[in-house]
């Protein structure tokens, strides 16, 4: 079942079209990669996911009802732009936006003392937030994302601000709550945490879709045949014929080829030559430089 | 509407435990207090300037005294005036010059006041009325009349108003009332109200548009608009923060007439019965109808119809409060992080407000002219106008329409506004101008 079916969704502000026609499914309980560069559409979409605003045109589907406002107590929401009143402690804060996602005061308490233990932040409840960090009103933020246990939690550059022993508390929360079933939609620019989180993404340049896929799936799709031999010894083959491209390691050669079977019968061919080949592997590309080379070559 | 109260909670809360809240509300009515009694020092004060007069009385006006007052110091000269202005660094600051031959029976005389150094506005009134009250006793004297006789001479009038119908002249109903007192009280208590209905309309409209733009500013709005419609939201602030202006308008309800009381007790009646005495010298009341004065407004006090002009008012409150403040967030939500940019914006919404505060001020004095009673009426400005003409007993008709016509008005401003803010909120980096307010208005969708 898909927790998300978003199909030909279009939102237009006066003449510009900010999203056109995006179809896009997300499964149940996978961390799914919203990518797109500034400006791209990404936070346009978003809000229509949170009925903050409504699409012109298209219809989503939220675990097969269409969506409407009656889903907004099943979707958990951390934007880009953060924001907590200042004035507030942080106690007051996580019960006011508990109970608004209509949670009762009592469930709201005993959730918010199990992620005060969670996250390490038990004496915090009497603080104002202008008195915390920016690590740390990230941290109450994202509790206040995700104390009425949304069925689609949309964190929109979560990692933001924090630091390297945060960010992985936060990864680490993250994984648990898919675990549980949890859907998560991650919107982006940081492609590594991409690569490292997500499994499936929807790369959106200009209001279009532009990619769709597992990630894995896509990495194929966009392969370049570069394969990574990495020999044993000084001993290695003459290549002074071959375009050789460099390789991050001193005894090893990258080659460009046409097949998988290619590179097996080359290195078949070398261990019949005697040479000792001591690692192999084929060079993906990253999906970072997926992402450059599709807004590149659009623009 | 659970939502509405969460979010009408939260604003109330976070201002009733603020310590500033409770020191403004309690302070307030001091404050003005304090206010009000160092503007009457500072309209009182006359200057300390001291002038030591030498007077060249030829006519014998003073016989030969004149009491030192009002900073003004008498000297009797018998030098003629000439050697007098001839004596260089005179240890005086002026002469005064009575000449023999004028003629004190004329309605009109000018003395000759020779100076170095010009009197200002006060000294010289001040200089001319002991003149001319010496004139007064110099005549009265001449004429053989005491000042008894004189004030035996003239009678105090006082028109009581009763009502034309015997039937309703004697009942609790009379909308004519007995004594002109009551149109003293009644502008007391009309300016008292339309002075608080304008203050609590503006502090906490402004109040409402200052936490919309925090919520916009800070970003927050985005993530209670992903639980909350944005008509809630406003609508929750609104009434959180009316919650609060109801309670400052009760607690100062309570506190003014304590306080009032209070200083009465401390320092007597004392600067009502200076006024009367002023009064008194002036010739124009005699203690025993100072007396009559005290017993009447009391008697006044307890005749006005409390429970009536306090429910009203704070219906005219909500209502009044309900359109400003859905405007003013209406305006809070198009501006976004630049104070700047307001003021084409807000200005409009001022305008209103500030004339109302006028119109209630001219009110008091005729309470029942056209402009008062269509004021009155008309919803932008009734909120502040019809307070004040309260206590003037206004026909009923009058405060049904005007209430009628309020009602309606609300519901489409807060409608109009909910639109506006709806959109508003969202916008950033842009100026919006009124023209582009409209179109939200009618936009179909956000």
């Amino acid at each position: 079942m898909d927790t998300l079916g978003i199909k030909k969704v279009s939102k237009h502000y006066g003449n510009f079209t900010a999203v056109d026609r995006v179809s896009f499914q997300v499964p149940q309980g996978v961390i799914y990669g919203l990518l797109g560069p500034n400006g791209a559409g990404k936070t346009s979409l978003i809000r229509i996911i949170n009925s903050i605003t409504m699409a012109d045109e298209g219809e989503i589907l939220f675990c097969g009802e269409t969506l409407g406002r009656e889903h907004q107590a099943k979707i958990g929401y951390l934007p880009e732009e953060r924001g907590l009143y200042k004035k507030m402690s942080v106690q007051d804060q996580l019960e006011y936006l508990g109970q608004l996602k209509g949670l009762d005061a009592k469930t709201v308490r005993t959730r918010i003392a199990e992620w005060y233990a969670i996250l390490n932040m038990d004496e915090w409840g009497n603080k104002k937030i202008e008195d915390l960090s920016k690590g740390m009103q990230q941290k109450v933020q994202f509790v206040a994302t995700v104390l009425h246990e949304p069925q689609l939690l949309i964190l929109d550059e979560p990692f933001s601000g924090l630091d390297p022993v945060n960010t992985n508390l936060l990864k680490q929360e993250i994984r648990r709550l898919r675990a549980e079933g949890t859907t998560i939609l991650f919107s982006t620019h940081r492609m590594e945490q991409v690569e490292e989180i997500c499994e499936r993404i929807a790369l959106i340049n200009k209001g279009s879709l532009v990619l769709e896929g597992p990630i894995a799936d896509i990495k194929q799709r966009y392969k370049d045949f570069l394969f990574e031999f990495i020999f044993a010894g000084d001993h290695r083959p003459d290549f002074s014929d071959e375009t050789i491209h460099p390789s991050s390691r001193e005894q090893g050669i990258v080659l460009q080829l046409e097949s998988l079977e290619q590179a097996n019968t080359r290195m078949r061919q070398w261990m019949d030559e005697g040479y000792v080949i001591h690692e192999f592997r084929e060079i993906l590309p990253s999906i970072n430089d997926i992402f450059i080379k599709i807004v590149t070559t659009e623009a | 509407m659970r939502k509405i109260l969460l979010i009408a909670r939260r604003e109330f809360l976070i201002r009733v435990k603020n310590r500033k809240f409770w020191l403004m509300t309690l302070l307030g009515p001091i404050l003005l207090a304090v206010f009000m009694v160092v503007v009457g020092f500072i309209f009182a004060y006359s200057g300390d300037d001291e002038k030591q007069v030498v007077i060249v009385d030829e006519a014998n006006l003073f016989e030969g005294t004149l009491k030192d007052q009002a900073n003004f110091y008498f000297t009797f000269s018998s030098e003629s005036l000439e050697n007098l202005r001839k004596i260089e660094e005179p240890d005086f600051d002026g002469i005064l010059f009575i000449p023999a031959n004028e003629d004190l029976n004329r309605s009109e005389v000018t003395f000759n006041f020779y100076t170095s150094k010009n009197l200002n506005l006060d000294q010289l009134s001040s200089l001319k009325s002991i003149i001319q009250s010496e004139i007064r006793e110099h005549k009265l004297k001449m004429l053989n009349v005491t000042e008894d006789q004189l004030n035996a001479l003239s009678t105090r009038v006082t028109i009581q108003s009763e009502d034309i119908d015997p039937a309703s002249s004697a009942s609790e109903t009379s909308t004519v009332k007995s004594s002109e007192f009551s149109s003293y009280l009644g502008a007391g208590i009309g300016m008292l109200m339309g002075f608080i209905m304008y203050m609590l309309v503006f502090i906490n409209g402004s109040m409402v548009m200052r936490s919309v733009m925090e919520e916009k500013t800070n970003r927050i709005v985005e993530v209670v608009i992903s639980s909350v419609k944005p008509f809630e939201l406003m609508l929750g602030k609104i009434f959180g923060v009316g919650l609060i202006g109801i309670i400052q308008f009760l607690s100062w309800a309570i506190l003014i007439p304590v306080i009032v009381l209070l200083g009465n007790l401390v320092f007597g009646f004392e600067t009502d019965i200076q006024t009367l005495e002023s009064m008194n010298a002036a010739g124009s009341i005699s203690p025993d109808d100072m007396e009559y004065m005290v017993y009447q407004f009391m008697k006044e006090i307890d005749q006005v119809p409390w429970f009536k002009i306090i429910s009203l008012f704070i219906l005219f409150f909500i209502g009044g409060y309900l359109i400003y403040s859905s405007l003013f967030a209406a305006v809070g939500s198009a501006i976004g992080d630049d104070m700047q940019d307001s003021q084409s914006l807000v200005l409009p919404i001022t305008i209103p407000v500030i004339m109302a505060f006028y119109i209630m001020l001219t009110t008091l004095r005729v309470p029942d002219s056209t402009l008062a009673v269509w004021s009155s009426i008309f919803p932008l400005f009734s909120p502040i106008v019809m307070p004040a003409r309260l206590a003037f007993d206004p026909p009923w008709w009058q405060i049904i329409l005007s209430l009628v016509l309020l009602i309606a008005t609300v519901v489409a401003l807060v409608w109009v506004s909910g639109r506006i803010y709806r959109v508003g909120i969202l916008m950033y980096g842009k100026k919006a101008s009124f023209k582009e307010l409209g179109k939200w208005i009618f936009r179909k969708d956000i």
